[in-house]
C-alpha cells in the first residue's frame, strides 16, 4: 500500500504520470517559480485547494480485486438461459472484434478532423456508411449517433425541418423508452407529439412525420407498406426505427419508401453492457442530406490524385454553424461504429442471414411451445421476428422471480400494456435445451 | 511501412468480396424449422461482403495503421485532453459481470453495476462541488442539452416564461450555442475582454429579465482561468439567471477548485477527456451532469439512489425526462470509476498539477517564437497565434500539417475563433518531459523552415498515407458510400 501513497513531501508518483520531483523542479525553475501551486494563483484564494474527500489511490492489483468483486455481484447474460430483449439484444459476437477495436491506433485516436493522420478511422466510417445503406436499403447513412433512442429523436427533429411542419405522429407500438426520449427532445422545440394506433392512423397536412418501429416494440412486423403510404399521402415523412438483425431476412424499410431509417447498432457485435455504449444508426434519402445530423466521411483524392477520405458537408455541424447547426452532436460512438462494421464484414452476406433465421425459427419454436401450455396464450396475431408477447396465467413479475430461482432470466413485464403480458426474446444464443428449460419452468404456473 | 498483397488497404470490403467466402461459422438450427412468413415480407438480396476471417483481421489491422493515436504519437490537441488511456480500464469494462449484463434485468441481478454508478455519482459530486449527479447523458454535448433543459424547466416552474436568452462567450466551443438552441433558447454572444476573461460590461448589458443563463467554459478555451468568474456568477444570479458550466477543460482544475463553490449551478463533465476514457476515433464518450440540490429534481432519468435494501434506478421528481435509451454509457462510466479509484485523492491533484506545469513549460519555451495573444499563466493548454509565421508565408494550418511529418499530431487549429491563426496546444500530464522538449524543438525547427523553405511547410504533410486532400471536391460531389457502378 505504501507505494501508492504520497511521500513525505506530498509528492505522489502515479504510474500514469511520468514527471518526477526532480523533473518538476527543473520545469518550475525554467518558469522562475518554486511550486506548482503558484501556477494556480488566478483561482481566488478562498476557493483554491478545497478539501477533497476521495478514497486513497489503489494499485492495479487492488483495482482488479475490488472491481472484480463488484462485477461478480451482477448476473451476466451468458451465465444461464436469458430471454430478455426490448431494445438490447444478446447476439453472438465474433472473437475478432475485441482485439481489433482495442488496438491503440483505433481506440486512442481522436475524431478524424486531421484527415491525413486519420485515414484508418475515415475509411472505416465510409465502410460503415456503405454497409448501413445496404442493410436498410437507403441512399445515405451518417457516421453514427449516440444510440437507437436518440437517433430516432434526431430523425423526428430532422423530419420537422424537412417538412417545415411541427406535429409528429408516434405509433403506440414504438418502444416506451424511445418514445420518452422523443418527448424530451421535442419539449423545447414547440413540436406536438401525438400517439396513434397503427390500426387507425389518421394524419392531416400539418403532420411532419409518422414514426414507426420495425419490428415493433412487441416484436411484430407492422403493415409497413400501408403505413408508409398513409404518411406520404399527407405529405408527411415516414421515420422507421429498424432492428438491424431483422434485415438479415426481412424486406428493407427503404423498399417500402421510408424517408429516414434509424436503429441501434448494438445487435451488430456490441455487448449489452448495462445499456451502453451502443451506436445509433441513421440513414436517409440523398435529397435530405443537408438536413442530416452528425458526421459524414466522403471519398475524394489528395493533391497527387490518390484516393483518400475526409469529413465532409461539415457546414451542417455545430463547430461551423453553431446555433444554426442541424444538431449539437459532436463526440458520438465511433468505436462502436467500427465494431459494427467489423461484425457486418465477419458475418457477411451468409452469416447475417443465418443469424436472422436462427432467431426467427427459435423464437417461433418457443412461441409455439409456450402457446400450447395451459393458461398461456399469444395475444397478438401477425408475423414477428425474434420477440413476442405471451399472456401468462399470473403476474409476470412473480413468474420472473420464480424463473430466476432456476437461473433463467425471463422476459420483460409488459402487463401495463397487455394484461399479464411478458415480452420474450429468443436469439441464436438460446439452445434448444435453454428454450425447453424455459417452457418447462413456465408450465409450473397455471 | 508498406503492406503488400491482400494486406493493402486500398480495396474496400465489397470490392474484396469473393462469392462463397464466409467470415464466421454459426451453429446449425437445433429446433424444427418453423413456417416462414409471407414471401413478400422477405428480402431477396443482402449486399454484404463475402470475406474470410483472416482477410477481415488483416484489413482492419492495416486500416488502424493509417491512424495517429495516443499510443503511437504525441497528440497535443487543445481542448481534447488526449491523455494516456489506461489499459486496466478497458479490461475492467470488458469483465462479463459488466459488459454482459442487460440494462433491463432486475435490479437484484445488477447490484454491483448500480453500486459502481452510485459511487461514481458521489465522486463526481465531490470533485465538482455540485453534489447531485446524473450519468445518463452520452457525450459532452448531450450533457449540455440535459443541463440547458434543466435550466429551462427551472424557469418554467417559476413561471418565468420570458427567460429565453442564453449568453455564451465568443470563445466557446460550437456545441454550446448548438445545445442552447436545441433546448429552445435564443443565443447571444458575449465578448471577451483584453485579458481573455468574460467582458463584465457586455455581461451586464444582457443580464436582465430575459436572461435564462450563461454557458461558461472554465478554464476558457483560451486556456485561461477567468479571474472574474465569481463576479460573473454573481451578476447572472442577481439578474435571476443560472450559470451553466462546460467541463471540457476540467483537467486543469481537478482538486484545485470546485465549480460549485464558485457559483456554477449545473455543469457537465467529459469523461473521455478528464477521466481518461478512450476517445475511440470519435466516441464513445460520456457527459455526466452535476448540479445543486436546488436543480436536482430536474435531472434526466434515471439517477441511482440507495435505500437500506440496495441500489436502484430512480426518476427525479420533476425530471426533464429521458435523454437516452437506457442508463448511460455504462462501459465508459466503469472506466472513469476505475480511473478515479486508481488515482485517488493524491493522484487527482497530480493530474491537474502536472497538466498545468507541462503546458506552462511548453508555453514559456515557445514564447517569442510564436505569438501569444494572451500572455498570462495558462492552465492545461496554451493558445498561440501563427501570425508571425503567416507574415513569412506559412499559415497555422500549414504549420500544423508540417508537425505530422515530425511524428506529432497537429494541435487544434483556428479555434477559438477569436484568435487569428490559432494553434491550441494541450500536452496533458501523461507525457514525458523528453517528448515535450522534442515537440518544442519541432515547432522551433518549423519556424526556421518557414523562413528558409516555406514551400516545404506549405506542401506538408509529406510522410502521411495521403497528402493534403481535396475537401472542396468532397463537398461538391459527395461520395458517401461505395456503389458497384461507381467502382471504376
Amino acid at each position: 500500500m505504501t507505494a501508492t501513497r504520497p511521500d513525505t513531501t506530498g509528492h505522489f508518483q502515479s504510474h500514469y504520470i511520468p514527471n518526477t520531483t526532480d523533473e518538476q523542479a527543473e520545469m518550475l525553475a525554467a518558469l522562475g517559480i518554486v511550486s506548482i501551486d503558484q501556477l494556480f494563483i488566478d483561482i481566488p484564494d478562498e476557493y483554491r485547494n478545497p478539501t477533497l474527500e476521495l478514497p486513497a489511490p489503489l494499485s492495479e492489483l487492488e483495482i482488479q480485486r475490488e472491481l472484480g468483486g463488484m462485477a461478480a455481484k451482477n448476473r451476466p447474460l451468458g451465465s444461464g438461459p436469458s430471454f430478455l430483449g426490448a431494445g438490447s439484444y444478446d447476439h453472438f459476437i465474433p472473437s475478432i472484434i475485441k482485439p481489433l477495436i482495442t488496438r491503440g491506433e483505433f481506440i486512442t485516436a481522436y475524431t478524424p478532423y486531421q484527415a491525413e493522420a486519420s485515414q484508418g478511422t475515415l475509411q472505416v466510417i465510409y465502410e460503415f456508411q456503405t454497409l448501413i445503406c445496404n442493410l436498410y436499403g437507403m441512399e445515405v447513412a451518417n457516421a453514427g449517433m449516440y444510440d437507437g433512442a436518440t437517433s430516432l429523436a434526431e430523425a423526428v427533429l430532422m423530419a420537422c425541418r424537412v417538412a417545415k411542419r411541427e406535429k409528429v405522429a408516434l405509433v403506440d407500438t414504438v418502444s416506451p423508452a424511445y418514445s420518452a426520449v422523443i418527448h424530451t427532445y421535442c419539449q423545447s422545440q414547440d413540436i406536438a407529439v401525438e400517439t396513434v394506433s397503427p390500426s387507425n392512423v389518421v394524419l392531416d397536412d400539418e403532420t411532419a412525420c409518422l414514426v414507426l418501429q420495425y419490428p415493433n416494440y412487441f416484436g411484430n412486423i407492422e403493415d409497413m407498406q400501408n403505413l408508409i403510404d398513409v404518411a406520404h399521402a399527407q405529405g408527411a415523412l415516414a421515420v422507421v426505427s429498424t432492428d438491424p438483425t431483422a434485415m438479415g431476412m426481412f424486406q428493407t424499410p427503404g423498399h417500402y419508401g421510408a424517408d429516414i431509417v434509424t436503429g441501434d447498432g448494438q445487435p451488430l457485435g456490441i455487448p449489452s453492457s448495462f445499456g451502453g455504449p451502443f451506436v445509433g444508426l441513421f440513414a436517409t434519402k440523398q435529397e435530405y442530406i443537408r438536413q442530416m445530423p452528425s458526421r459524414l466521411s466522403g471519398r475524394t483524392v489528395d493533391k497527387n490524385g490518390k484516393t483518400g477520405y475526409v469529413l465532409t458537408l461539415q457546414t451542417r455541424e455545430q463547430h461551423i454553424r453553431r446555433e444554426r447547426a442541424t444538431s449539437n452532436i459532436c463526440t458520438n460512438e465511433a468505436l462502436y461504429a467500427l465494431a459494427s462494421t467489423i461484425y457486418l464484414a465477419a458475418m457477411g452476406k451468409q452469416g447475417l442471414r443465418q443469424v436472422a433465421e436462427l432467431c426467427y425459427h427459435k423464437a417461433h419454436y418457443a412461441a409455439a411451445k409456450i402457446g400450447e401450455l395451459p393458461g398461456y396464450s399469444l395475444p397478438i396475431d401477425g408475423p414477428f421476428f425474434q420477440e413476442f408477447v405471451v399472456q401468462c396465467p399470473s403476474a409476470p413479475a412473480d413468474i420472473n422471480k420464480k424463473l430466476m430461482e432456476q437461473n433463467i432470466l425471463g422476459g420483460l413485464d409488459v402487463s401495463e400494456r397487455v394484461p399479464n403480458g411478458m415480452l420474450l426474446c429468443v436469439t441464436e444464443m438460446s439452445s434448444r435445451d435453454d428454450i425447453n428449460a424455459l417452457v418447462a419452468a413456465l408450465s409450473e404456473f397455471k | 511501412m508498406r503492406q503488400g498483397g491482400n494486406r493493402q488497404t486500398e480495396k474496400l470490403l465489397l470490392e474484396r468480396s469473393v462469392p462463397g467466402r464466409v467470415g464466421t461459422v454459426l451453429p446449425d438450427l437445433d429446433v424444427p424449422a418453423q413456417p416462414l412468413p409471407n414471401r413478400a415480407l422477405l428480402r431477396d438480396d443482402l449486399p454484404l461482403p463475402e470475406v474470410s476471417e483472416p482477410e477481415v483481421v488483416q484489413y482492419f489491422t492495416g486500416l488502424s495503421q493509417l491512424n495517429f493515436s495516443i499510443d503511437t504519437h504525441f497528440y497535443p490537441l487543445g481542448s481534447c485532453t488526449m491523455k494516456y488511456n489506461p489499459k486496466i480500464n478497458d479490461e475492467i469494462a470488458f469483465l462479463p459481470g459488466f459488459a454482459g449484463i442487460h440494462p433491463m434485468q432486475p435490479s437484484e441481478q445488477s447490484q454491483g453495476a448500480l453500486e459502481l454508478l452510485y459511487k461514481l455519482q458521489g465522486f463526481l459530486g465531490e470533485i465538482t462541488g455540485l453534489p447531485e449527479v446524473g450519468l445518463s447523458t452520452l457525450a459532452g454535448a448531450h450533457g449540455e442539452l440535459g443541463g440547458m433543459l434543466m435550466i429551462r424547466a427551472h424557469h418554467l416552474a417559476n413561471d418565468d416564461k420570458d427567460r429565453t436568452t442564453v449568453a455564451i462567450p465568443d470563445s466557446a466551443h460550437g456545441t454550446n450555442p448548438a445545445s442552447a438552441a436545441m433546448a429552445g433558447f435564443n443565443v447571444v454572444e458575449l465578448a471577451s475582454d483584453k485579458d481573455g476573461n468574460v467582458d463584465l460590461e457586455a455581461l451586464r448589458e444582457v443580464a436582465g429579465p430575459n436572461l435564462a443563463g450563461v454557458m461558461i467554459t472554465l478554464p476558457s478555451t483560451l486556456g485561461l482561468f477567468d479571474t472574474n468568474i465569481v463576479e460573473v456568477c454573481r451578476i447572472v444570479h442577481e439578474a435571476g439567471g443560472l450559470v451553466y458550466g462546460d467541463g471540457a477543460n476540467m483537467n486543469a482544475l481537478l482538486g484545485r477548485v470546485k465549480l460549485g463553490d464558485l457559483g456554477f449551478d449545473v455543469i457537465h463533465l467529459n469523461l473521455h477527456k478528464t477521466f481518461s476514457t478512450p476517445h475511440g476515433g470519435g466516441g464513445p464518450g460520456a457527459g455526466p451532469v452535476c448540479t445543486t440540490n436546488q436543480l436536482a429534481p430536474y435531472l434526466a432519468a434515471p439517477v441511482i439512489t440507495e435505500t437500506g435494501g440496495g441500489y436502484q434506478l430512480s426518476t427525479p421528481e420533476k425530471s426533464i425526462g429521458k435523454l437516452s435509451g437506457f442508463h448511460g454509457n455504462f462501459g465508459v462510466l466503469v472506466r472513469a470509476y476505475t480511473y478515479i479509484r486508481t488515482l485517488g485523492d493524491a493522484g487527482i491533484l497530480s493530474i491537474s498539477g502536472n497538466a498545468v506545469l507541462n503546458a506552462n513549460y511548453m508555453m514559456k519555451a515557445l514564447r517569442g517564437i510564436y505569438h501569444l495573444p494572451y500572455d498570462r499563466t495558462c492552465m492545461h493548454e496554451a493558445v498561440f497565434s501563427a501570425d508571425l509565421q503567416k507574415e513569412r508565408g506559412s499559415s497555422g494550418l500549414e504549420i500544423a500539417k508540417r508537425l505530422l511529418d515530425y511524428g506529432f499530431h497537429a494541435p487544434t487549429m483556428y479555434f477559438p475563433l477569436i484568435v487569428h491563426e490559432a494553434l491550441m496546444i494541450e500536452p496533458t500530464e501523461s507525457e514525458t518531459k523528453e517528448t515535450i522538449d522534442l515537440f518544442i524543438q519541432a515547432l522551433i525547427d518549423i519556424d526556421r523552415e518557414v523562413t528558409e523553405n516555406s514551400e516545404l511547410v506549405n506542401n506538408a504533410p509529406h510522410t502521411t498515407p495521403v497528402a493534403r486532400l481535396d475537401e472542396a471536391r468532397a463537398a461538391r460531389q459527395p461520395d458517401l458510400r461505395w456503389q458497384p457502378e461507381a467502382a471504376d
